[in-house]
């Protein structure tokens, strides 16, 4: 039978297909951190249960961290204990931790696949909805509970039902300024944000070929927003060469071996899917959000539609937007770069090379978050530190930030803020805040601007 | 867990689409690092305003509805992964949560918690509501067995879809954990069987 990417995958980890039920999957890699594990350590404590396979769990701490003076003890007490937690839990089962403070240290879906430790062909989990992020290798990745966590712990597999299959399809020539984000940012308004409930999408076509491994991996992070398990693009050249001299990346001929492995992982020709839709590159332009769900989404220059329902009413009313109205020239005081969707080293080249010789606007405060601290000394290394600097801004040190405003970094009450991160439901970023999707380069010129703008206008 | 019975209940009606666990839970409370304590902060900002002021407005702070029935609109349990926002219903008394439609990761962290996601057509979802609209004291039953609900002063009765091992696991109380520990012997023959993993090394600070 004509398999696609996802079966090949999904079928040689199913350990045992119970009749009438799920399947036992084997799990390659599980990712951890502090907020999802706590209650499912404690359980096998309970239980009486020891860690199945602690070698293949890697650990960071990454959501309640703080972005500012990282080397001193956390104030807020609760995550300092759940980080305490963290470190004893590691220790006690032998789990590797990259804690704060260690260079591998960083939002767990950006440190992964810098290190090397999200491969093609592989399953991972992680109690996180954003796991879809590691699909860009050609790997089966998703999110689960806690009690998942604990069963994954406890034999290194799942029960889970085989997704049912979704192929989104882009190709053509994007136009000049739009982006990876921008691109997944179309894909959700135009399909919904329960159209891929129940789907594992694929995501093909000469846009994703030709995008960098960070643009794949904003647009597979952004799969759970339409309500899909995950999305994954088939890896080729571009995978191997990132995959390539990772830490922990397979080296020399262990590499080939694996490679050659690597180069089956593509749907057959005429493979079925339950569903799939065709897009057209030169239809997309830059997005942003006006609602409260990453649905609700627009162009850059587009006007809010007129004819919602009550709920995109509600939506509307919590944002102070009205039916019809475009968002050009919305003063807006904040701006959020950061968050596995978008802090990556490319993310911050892009924000960079609109801003140099630029200086931000003075009415916006801007929130520069690098996803990890690898990506952190990059930014140093390029020299897009000075010219952040020279404009006026200042960067932070990594974790999730106020992409869901656990920590410090919280967007005040009814301040709008243009942010790369991946929801904009209603208080993300803090109680009563105001999210508005986009690009790094749409954040950053907003912050130049102090006001949404149609930038496009002025790129070269 | 405890075995899942016939649920006859009156309901809480939240007619609002697209869900999601921020508002469920709000992120800020997941700090804690057990399961206890979640259900007085469900839906907290909906529920509270800003000064711990209940906001009369929203369902829960409304005295005519209450039960462990909670029917909402589409697309229920959207976003996070907080398998948090399961045990904030499952602790504010909760047992079943009636939609449309269910984000797939909170479906199966309801299952897991005990808290059973029915799903029913738009059209069933809609006669709950005006059920209720017009009768608050209104009682729904939930029949796990027959996968059947019911409104009982009408009679309108819908058949609804659950995982067959799902819901033996409910009606017996059984979890995945105890089951998957039973199967490390094949898991391990799966390992043995199969190469091209390489671990992590050990590295720690
Ligand atoms: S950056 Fe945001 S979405 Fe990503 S893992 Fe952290 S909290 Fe989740």
């Amino acid at each position: 039978m004509k398999k696609t990417l996802f079966d090949k995958i999904w079928d040689s980890h199913v350990v045992e297909s119970i009749p009438n039920g799920p399947d036992i999957l084997y799990i390659d890699k599980h990712l951890i951190h502090e907020v999802t594990s706590p209650q499912a350590f404690n359980e096998l404590k309970e239980r009486n249960i020891p860690v199945y396979r602690p070698e293949q769990i890697v650990a960071t701490a990454d959501h309640n961290t703080p972005t500012r003076d990282q080397h001193l003890p956390i104030k807020d007490l609760l995550s300092r204990k759940q980080l305490k937690e963290l470190s004893e839990n590691c220790k006690e089962n032998n789990i590797t931790l990259y804690g704060l403070g260690h260079p591998y240290n960083g939002i767990v879906h950006v440190m992964a696949p810098e290190l090397g430790i999200t491969q093609p062909g592989m399953t991972i989990v992680c109690g996180d909805s954003h796991t879809s992020t590691h699909g860009a290798f050609g790997t089966i990745a998703f999110g689960i509970g806690t009690s998942q966590v604990t069963q994954v712990f406890a034999s290194q597999c799942l029960l889970v039902e085989k997704p049912k299959k979704l192929r989104v399809n882009v190709n053509g020539k994007l136009k000049n300024g739009v982006l990876p984000k921008d691109v997944i940012l179309y894909i959700i308004s135009k399909l919904g944000t329960n159209s891929g409930t129940g789907y594992f999408c694929e995501y093909a076509g000469n846009v994703f070929e030709e995008m960098s491994m960070e643009g794949r991996m904003t647009v597979c992070n952004m799969s759970i927003e339409m309500g899909a398990r995950g999305g994954l693009i088939a890896p080729d050249q571009v995978t191997y060469d990132y995959v390539e001299g990772k830490e922990f990346a397979p080296k020399g001929a262990d590499f080939d071996r694996l490679k050659a492995h690597w180069e089956t992982l593509k749907t057959d020709a005429d493979a079925e899917f339950h569903q799939e839709y065709i897009f057209h590159a030169e239809d997309i332009e830059p997005m942003i959000t006006y609602g409260t769900n990453p649905g609700m989404g627009i162009k850059l220059t587009g006007a809010i539609p007129v004819d919602g329902t009550k709920s995109d009413a509600k939506a509307l009313a919590y944002m102070d937007f009205k039916p019809g109205e475009t968002l050009l020239d919305k003063t807006v005081n904040y701006i959020f770069i950061g968050s596995c969707t978008n802090s990556r080293i490319e993310d911050f080249r892009v924000a960079a090379s609109y801003i140099k010789g630029k200086k931000k606007a003075k009415n916006v405060n801007a929130l520069i978050v690098p996803g990890s601290r690898q990506v952190a000394e990059q930014i140093k290394a390029e020299g897009l530190q000075d010219i952040f600097e020279a404009a006026g801004f200042t960067l932070r040190q990594p974790g999730c930030s106020a992409c869901l405003a656990m920590n410090d970094d919280k967007i005040p009450e009814g301040e709008y803020c243009v942010s790369t991160s991946n929801r904009n439901f209603e208080g993300r970023q803090g109680p009563g805040s105001r999210t508005i999707l986009a690009s790094p380069l749409t954040a950053a010129a907003t912050a130049i601007a102090g006001k949404i703008s149609d930038y496009t206008q002025t790129l070269n | 867990m405890e075995k899942y019975k016939i649920l006859t209940d009156t309901a809480v009606p939240l007619d609002t689409e697209n869900v999601d666990t921020d508002q469920i839970i709000p992120a800020r409370f997941l700090k804690a690092t057990d399961k206890e304590g979640f259900g007085k902060n469900l839906f907290r900002d909906w529920r509270f305003n800003k000064n711990g002021q209940p906001i009369n407005d929203f369902v829960l702070n409304q005295n005519i509805y209450s039960g462990s029935i909670l029917i909402a609109g589409n697309n229920f349990g959207c976003g996070s992964s907080r398998e948090h926002a399961a045990w904030a219903l499952k602790a504010y008394g909760f047992k079943a949560v009636v939609s449309s439609y269910f984000a797939d990761i909170f479906k199966g962290n309801a299952l897991n918690n005990g808290v059973l996601p029915v799903q029913v057509t738009p059209e069933f979802l809609n006669k709950l509501f005006q059920a209720i609209e017009k009768q608050p004291r209104e009682k729904i039953c939930i029949e796990l067995e027959a996968q059947k609900i019911s409104i009982l002063s009408n009679g309108e009765t819908e058949n609804f879809e659950i995982d067959p091992y799902k819901k033996t696991c409910l009606l017996h109380g059984y979890d995945d954990i105890d089951f998957l520990i039973s199967k490390l012997e094949a898991i391990e023959k799966f390992e043995d069987e199969r190469n091209g993993i390489k671990a992590v090394p050990q590295v720690t600070i």
